[in-house]
């Protein structure tokens, strides 16, 4: 057994143990094991791939394990992972381990609760190890599903309705993908010879032009929709609001990731005329998502509103830097999605242990807690700052980055985009500190918050963890960049190809 | 060949016949306050009949061409017994009902000669075989929908369907013969070879898909299958929407690949617009539904819509795909309905808005149906994923990638209903949930059956490349 299909072995025992307890404290140790085992596993794997790639391999995948599974459509089960996969394995790690902790005190159904959150990282545990198209859409569509029922019991608010749109939506997207798939599958062997779901195989052939124009958009929006794209990013803040604490976190940290992910390692890649013929169309529609996130952001009073449409603008800032199709965006994306899985995760795990205290996420009946929560308080404002992009957290390297290979295109349109996009930042900045000015600051509005008490143990861990990798990104961002750059050549020498 | 050893390749029919007749006798021996043993002796004696049937016995064909045995027939008609073993072992607690008593061995004896039609129909080589396998096939089927005779709904039930059979099957018919006019034969190979697009062929190759719509409630031909399977008992309706309709499908699907291969671009446009009617209007007409018998049989009305998608992909792929998908469908949909009998023989509710708050009170009845939806709307990493994903690939083998569209735009709108009856037993709440209930043996024989079948048949390829290399050799 190859070291990498743990990654999905490990969940799915943790998964078993959990059926074998019979109360919340045994649910939980197990769960906090079972991620732990595999917060280091892959911990272990980003070592492994810097020591690999140090003595100078040239791999564009390692750890490559190849099983035939219907031998006569040619599907394998393939694992294999670079850099960019690595780096999206240890954030999936971190936010679900943080998860976890956060999810402590789950009272309702705790079993089942624990059982379907590691079963949706174990999607995305899949996903992100599959370099065959069957297997990552198998994966995909198991991440998806759980959601629905994480969703709609342990929901709060409109959660039946948040959690019926969030899942068909994303079906929607997944539907579209599955046509892409077929496309691509029909056309990897244009000139005779077996068809292929292997992603490194197809990315050898050449498909044919009229081919990618049909199935690029299908698979691009396909993946999109996951990414919050405008037009189809109607799901996110309703579904976002409505999911209790972990499902926010691992989705709005992890799951959007996983949309541009797709957009980059399929669509793009291995589509690339397509991608250059048709990047106007989604860089404007990228751009809308980075703008009308930041400002509906503004507007919002419920806690988890104000996130979620900064989720829209933040991950929309992800696509539109992949769509800039240069190596200095494209590493900046990658970034970006690290960065912002793990401070929106961040912000949704100190959201939902506030309303844990105040039963409420309205920020105007709220203020002053700096005074009697002040470590939540202080978690948050850090939070808010890496968001802004402030040097010294991982945004601000991110947002950097994206902004200076964009700027490498010289046109008119791109510059035009760009500078629109760069305009959010400061919609942001005012997002961020209305809510911590209304929020944290001032007087505090209700006798009852006096009493409220600051975070326990659980919830400092959840944090710290996450604060931890935000500042390491920050400070040291050179070794998370190392780990991105080698695997990003590929890719832009593939799409170099097509730019004029 | 020839002798007594090639009489072996009917083994199926000949053992039910056998069974069938042996029930109807051993059923004047069970009498007064013993009648219920003839369940118990019919239910083991199906078990080893279903066993024996698995001996191969290879190809090779019979009345010089009239019957057609390959190890693809065999495997098929495997399925349609394993499929009625379930029922048989789902039937178990309704048949044991005061009321029904009396009539237990007809159950059992009427659904083997069903069976007995519907094999000779699957193994048939020309279409006089053909027809009297279906006729053979719908008749008592009638009788079953009628089961419950003291109930208005069943009764209507039964004359629909014999109404309806009757008439499709005279559209059949008038079909068949415009085709025996055209060419001369009513042998499958002899017609294959004179098949020509004449105006009078075409015309019969209409009449004869009219006729197969109805068997298969495509739309829109479809309209007598909600009612039928709402007034019919449970278990017959889960045998009209499984058993028949995956032996209809099969031989549909035999009758296109041989008979009418060479005028295949005919046949697919019919069948393009009969997919998506078929799929567009078994959906829609499922979103509203709360009786889950007619809940399923929309839903089974779009299931077969995309099976028509496998059809379309043609050949050793198309065949694999199709019967494939109907393999896994029969533990899918047998799971569903097991779990509706189990619910209505415990309470007498039948109504998915009945359902809330199952979990609370069932659990285990709760989790095989969420996953008997989930695979049924094609969710991973259930059997029904793979299921649909090979069908569509069939379909995209030949390009028809807007259809595959339509498929899966259709089972996103899917997925809306059958989380429906997730959100029901899992999210809704109310005080009175159905008490905590346990259902009886052999209805817990079948759904450990069918959650094995429904959890294990897509991971293990070895399943999928056996019916391959069954197809492989005819097509």
């Amino acid at each position: 057994m190859d070291i990498l299909s743990f990654l999905v072995i490990i969940p799915v025992l943790t998964v078993i143990g959990i059926l074998f307890s019979n109360n919340l404290k045994g649910t939980r140790v197990i769960s906090a094991i079972g991620m732990g085992v595999q917060l280091l596993l892959s911990a272990y794997l980003v070592f492994y791939y810097l020591a690999v790639k140090g003595t100078g391999d040239l791999h564009e995948m390692i750890m490559v394990s190849d099983h035939m599974w219907f031998p006569s459509l040619n599907i394998h089960y393939v694992v294999g992972v670079d850099g960019i996969a690595i780096a999206m394995i240890a954030l999936t790690a971190i936010i679900t381990f943080a998860g976890i902790f956060a999810s402590w005190e789950m009272k309702n159904l705790h079993r089942e609760f624990f059982i379907t959150l590691i079963l949706l990282a174990t999607g995305v545990f899949g996903f992100f190890i599959s370099l065959d198209l069957f297997t990552m859409f198998l994966f995909y569509e198991l991440a998806v599903i759980p959601m629905y029922l994480l969703i709609g019991i342990w929901g709060t608010g409109p959660k039946e309705a948040s959690a019926m749109k969030l899942t068909l939506m994303l079906m929607a997207g997944s539907a579209l993908l599955l046509v892409g798939i077929l496309g691509l599958y029909f056309n990897s062997a244009p000139d005779g010879g077996q068809y292929t779901f292997n992603i490194l195989e197809i990315s050898k052939v050449h498909i044919p032009i009229a081919a990618q124009r049909l199935f690029f958009p299908l698979t691009f929006i396909g993946f999109g929709v996951l990414g919050a794209l405008f037009p189809f990013h109607t799901w996110s803040p309703d579904g976002h609001a409505s999911a209790p604490t972990a499902v926010s976190m691992l989705h709005a940290g992890v799951l959007m990731k996983l949309g541009a992910y797709g957009c980059f390692r399929i669509a793009m890649f291995l589509m690339p005329e397509a991608a250059h013929e048709m990047a106007w169309i989604f860089i404007i529609l990228t751009s809308i998502s980075v703008v009308y996130g930041a400002f509906g952001a503004i507007k919002q009073k419920d806690l988890k509103y104000i996130n979620a449409y900064s989720s829209v603008s933040h991950v929309g800032l992800i696509l539109f830097a992949l769509l800039m199709m240069n190596k200095v965006a494209v590493d900046g994306a990658i970034l970006q999605m690290i960065s912002h899985g793990l401070m929106t995760a961040l912000f949704f795990a100190l959201i939902g242990m506030i309303y844990g205290r105040t039963h409420t996420r309205d920020i105007t009946k709220m203020g002053g807690l700096m005074k009697v929560i002040p470590f939540l308080s202080v978690m948050y404002i850090i939070a808010g700052f890496a968001s802004l992009g402030l040097p010294g957290f991982s945004g601000f390297v991110a947002e950097m980055t994206i902004f200076v290979g964009a700027f490498q295109h010289s046109d008119m349109f791109h510059r035009v985009a760009t500078i629109l996009v760069i305009s959010s930042i400061v919609v942001t900045a005012v997002y961020v500190l209305r809510v911590v000015g209304i929020l944290l600051l001032g007087p505090i509005k209700h006798e009852e918050h006096l009493k409220l008490k600051d975070a326990k143990w659980y919830e400092r861990l959840s944090t710290i963890t996450l604060l931890t990798a935000i500042t390491g990104i920050g400070i040291l961002p050179l070794w998370l960049s190392d780990t991105i750059l080698g695997s990003l050549q590929p890719f832009v020498e593939k799409l170099a190809v097509f730019l004029n | 060949m020839s002798g007594f050893h090639d009489i072996l390749l009917m083994k199926h029919e000949l053992l039910l016949v056998i069974s069938a007749l042996v029930i109807i006798i051993a059923d004047l021996f069970y009498s007064g306050n013993n009648k219920s043993g003839i369940i118990n002796f019919s239910l083991i004696l199906f078990f080893i009949i279903t066993v024996i049937s698995f001996v191969p016995t290879g190809t090779g064909n019979l009345f010089g061409g009239s019957f057609q045995g390959s190890s693809l027939t065999d495997f098929m008609k495997d399925i349609l017994n394993v499929a009625v073993l379930i029922i048989f072992l789902q039937s178990e607690s309704y048949l044991k009902k005061p009321e029904n008593v009396e009539k237990v061995g007809e159950f059992f004896a009427i659904i083997l000669m069903t069976i007995v039609g519907m094999d000779f129909m699957i193994s048939a080589g020309d279409f006089l075989t053909f027809f009297i396998g279906l006729e053979t096939a719908s008749i008592p089927v009638a009788g079953l929908a009628a089961y419950d005779r003291y109930k208005s709904k069943s009764a209507e039930a039964g004359v629909k369907l014999i109404l309806l059979s009757a008439l499709s099957s005279g559209v059949l018919l008038f079909g068949l013969s415009m085709i025996y006019g055209a060419t001369g034969s009513i042998y499958f190979v002899d017609i294959a070879s004179k098949i020509t697009t004449s105006p009078l062929i075409v015309i019969g190759f209409i009449f004869f898909v009219s006729g197969m719509a109805f068997k298969l409630s495509l739309v829109p031909f479809h309209l007598w299958t909600a009612d039928v399977y709402e007034g019919a008992p449970v278990n017959v309706t889960s045998f009209l929407s499984v058993v028949s309709k995956g032996a209809a499908a099969f031989i549909f699907t035999i009758i296109l690949f041989t008979v009418f291969k060479n005028i295949v671009h005919v046949w697919e446009d019919v069948l393009y617009a009969l997919a998506v009617l078929t799929m567009t209007i078994g959906n829609l007409f499922a979103l509203r539904q709360d009786n889950i018998k007619r809940f399923l049989a929309f839903s089974s009305i779009a299931q077969v819509g995309y099976i028509l998608l496998g059809i379309m992909g043609t050949g050793a792929l198309g065949m694999t795909s199709m019967v494939y998908f109907i393999l896994i469908y029969v533990f899918t949909n047998l799971a569903a309905f097991g779990v509706a009998a189990a619910i209505y023989n415990a309470s007498g509710i039948e109504n998915i808005s009945g359902y809330k708050n199952l979990y609370s009170t069932n659990p285990k009845l709760s989790l095989l149906m969420m996953l008997a939806m989930f695979s049924l709307a094609g969710i991973p990493p259930v059997a029904g994923f793979f299921g649909k994903f090979f069908l569509f690939t069939s379909a995209g083998n030949k390009g028809y990638f807007i259809l595959v569209l339509i498929a899966v735009i259709n089972a996103t709108i899917s997925l809306y209903y059958y989380l429906m009856v997730v959100k029901s037993m899992f999210i809704d709440k109310t005080d009175t949930p159905i008490v905590t209930f346990k259902s009886s043996v052999p209805m817990r024989i079948s759904l450990v059956i069918c959650a094995i079948g429904i959890l294990s048949v897509g991971f293990f390829s070895g399943i999928f490349e056996y019916i391959m290399s069954l197809s492989s050799i005819i097509f």
